[in-house]
């Protein structure tokens, strides 16, 4: 039966894992992410999933991955301070290949900074918070019902690809509500990871199969493997020979850059002919997309480019952009991080001004209309 | 006929890094009998480690092996077993990677009582990183970061264990074997959280720098110092000073975590069908 729901952000991605197959959830209170540690709570006992509530961020992220390696579909959901934390799993998952989803509710920081206050600052976190090398996938809704279809996604995506995938929901879209439409069951596609077909002897885990990803088996199904955070060869033991290593570390970042096309999502809007150019993602999106319509109303070519994902950057709509905009708006609420990226893809190429908020105020249509 | 232990070792990562005289291989071994005498099977038994000497053990042994992060096992572990309460969950953990970094998740795995049995590799030392103290190094030693004398109190991890609420706990040595075999095979059997101490000598790093000349004469420290737990109860607290006990120190029946866990999600599946039921 077709559902509509009243739901907040944090809600509504909660729904969108449950979709997903998600059973197994552990996690630990943090606002304002804990209404998806709630709603997790309240489901998957009644769904024979597991919920857990660990002793702290760093377990939980440790249960996110055992559960993952038994064969759970396994997320975790925090905000900075715990996001913070978690990051040295998050890179145990990354070497590992362990699927898993991790929602980062973001919240005005550094430190405990503001627990309740919107803010955009951990976008550079989801791409180098954990150290070394490492592919990155990261997801900015901005609206309830994205919530929701990028949970879906992001649950796809770590399965298919088996790498975490990272959703910064910022605290506005994670509070906010609207009316969303509950997909029928088979409505959208779910993808589960590839299973080993080898005989048990002759099995190597970490062999890559399709697209550079290999078929790790679940524990418990009658492979015998072992794995480890040590730079390892297919075989999942420990090397030090610097090939290995080298090939290691090369094809975890290219499986995901060959994954591109289904990973990247952005929406395009009054950009065909635009002049100015909002780049904007998260909440401030929202203000962004406003603006310039009141903008294109008084008669200037303006449009925006609202990105969904932005780990790995999309590139593409931005070079696309570039050849006709001589003005790029980036309205961010931290002090300038995705700017980075814009810059670097738009090569001097057209005018590229930066609107910064870090009052834990939102960003405003008036603001950026501005500048329009 | 002897014990045939390369069944259970993943004999081509032979030989093992650990030093020689090292205890962690009698603690292995002993590990191994009691798989061995409860016929768990290979695809059906996860260990898990985590970082530093005894983290390495999960390379060695013949099972789905997990090696983690720095203090950390616990938490995986606690993820696998949730997820399939089926398969026997084994943690081995140093009292750096257990006590000290991984302090948390030690405590409230005893508090939670699932269904792991956690051996501690106790040899009072970081040795991995070449001897720092770590929380159970004695008070007056020495090591690489007390050089003029470790000032900090030592942690009893039995006594952790059974007042962070573990159903099981037993501490034993790698000098009596015997007894070690008896309490790993019956914190196996136990069903809820246990956990065995192993007290595991390190000659290189901590022996070296604490009067201890050989390998021997840390088993030999062993011997002297451990007191059975029956023999203690008539001991005077002074007659006790600076020993230990042995032997299973704590034992109790409480519901398991993952049977508490699964009952609640089945009293929905009846309440869900009883509805179903109604409507038809």
């Amino acid at each position: 039966m077709e559902k509509e729901k009243f739901l907040q952000g944090n809600e509504a991605f909660a729904e969108g894992a449950l979709y997903a197959g998600c059973n197994f959830f552990a996690g630990y209170p943090i606002s304002p992410s804990s209404e998806i540690a709630e709603y997790m709570a309240y489901e998957l006992p009644r769904r024979k999933g597991v919920f857990i509530e660990m002793e702290d961020e760093i377990a939980s992220m440790g249960a996110v991955i055992g559960a993952s390696l038994a064969g759970a579909k396994a997320m975790t959901a925090t905000s900075g301070p715990g996001f913070s934390l978690k990051q040295e799993h998050i890179g145990f998952a990354c070497i590992t290949e362990v699927p898993c989803v991790i929602v980062d509710v973001m919240r005005g920081g550094p430190s405990t900074g503001t627990p309740t206050g919107p803010a955009q600052g951990d976008v550079m976190q989801a791409r180098w918070g954990t150290h070394g090398d490492h592919p990155a996938v990261a997801i900015a809704p901005s609206t309830v019902e994205e919530c929701f279809y990028e949970a879906v996604r992001a649950f796809n995506i770590s399965e298919k690809y088996r790498n975490p995938v990272i959703l910064l929901i910022d605290e506005v879209v994670g509070h906010m509500r609207e009316k969303i439409r509950i997909p029928k069951p088979g409505e959208i596609e779910i993808i589960n990871r590839r299973r080993p077909n080898e005989a048990y002897d002759d099995y190597l885990p970490y062999k890559p199969d399709l697209g550079g990803v290999p078929n790790i088996a679940n524990f418990g199904t009658g492979y015998r493997f072992h794995i480890t955070g040590l730079s390892h060869d297919w075989s999942g033991f420990p090397t030090n020979d610097p090939k290995r290593i080298g090939e290691l570390i090369q094809r975890l970042t290219k499986k995901v850059e060959k994954g591109e096309d289904e990973i990247l999502r952005w929406e395009e809007f009054m950009l065909e002919d635009a002049e100015t150019a909002v780049v904007a993602y998260g909440s401030v999106a929202r203000s962004a997309k406003f603006a310039v319509k009141c903008a294109r109303n008084a008669g200037k070519k303006v449009g925006l480019l609202k990105l969904i994902t932005i780990w790995p950057f999309p590139v593409k709509p931005l070079k696309r952009l570039a050849e006709h905009a001589r003005k790029v708006i980036i309205p961010e609420m931290n002090l300038g991080q995705i700017v980075l990226e814009v810059e670097r893809v738009i090569g001097g190429k057209a005018d590229v001004i930066p609107i910064n908020r870090v009052d834990t105020e939102l960003i405003s249509p008036d603001e950026i209309l501005v500048k329009l | 006929m002897a014990f045939d232990y390369s069944k259970y070792l993943r004999n081509d990562k032979m030989p093992h890094i650990w030093c020689p005289g090292c205890g962690n291989g009698i603690a292995m071994k002993s590990l191994i009998r009691a798989i061995d005498a409860l016929g768990y099977k290979k695809e059906e038994t996860v260990i898990i480690s985590g970082i530093g000497c005894s983290g390495r053990i999960s390379g060695y042994l013949d099972f789905n092996t997990l090696h983690t992060t720095h203090g950390r096992p616990l938490t995986f572990a606690t993820g696998i077993k949730l997820a399939n309460p089926k398969l026997n969950v084994i943690v081995v953990s140093g009292d750096g990677d257990c006590a000290a970094i991984g302090g948390n998740h030690f405590i409230h795995a005893c508090r939670r009582n699932i269904d792991i049995t956690l051996i501690i590799f106790n040899n009072y030392i970081y040795g991995m990183t070449g001897g720092q103290h770590s929380p159970t190094t004695p008070s007056g030693s020495y090591s690489t970061t007390t050089p003029h004398r470790n000032i900090d109190p030592q942690f009893d991890l039995s006594k952790l264990a059974i007042g962070a609420g573990a159903t099981f706990v037993a501490r034993e040595t790698t000098y009596n074997i015997f007894a070690l075999d008896k309490v790993v095979i019956e914190a196996f059997k136990h069903k809820g959280f246990s956990v065995v101490e192993v007290m595991v000598g390190c000659p290189i790093y901590y022996g070296r720098k604490n009067g201890f000349k050989s390998a021997f004469s840390l088993l030999d420290w062993q011997r002297k110092n451990a007191i059975r737990m029956e023999r203690a109860q008539s001991m005077k607290p002074e007659e006790l000073e600076g020993k230990f006990t042995t032997g299973i120190l704590h034992r109790r029946e409480v519901p398991e975590y993952t049977q508490l866990y699964y009952t609640l999600t089945e009293s929905f599946e009846k309440s869900v069908d009883k509805v179903s039921m109604e409507r038809e």
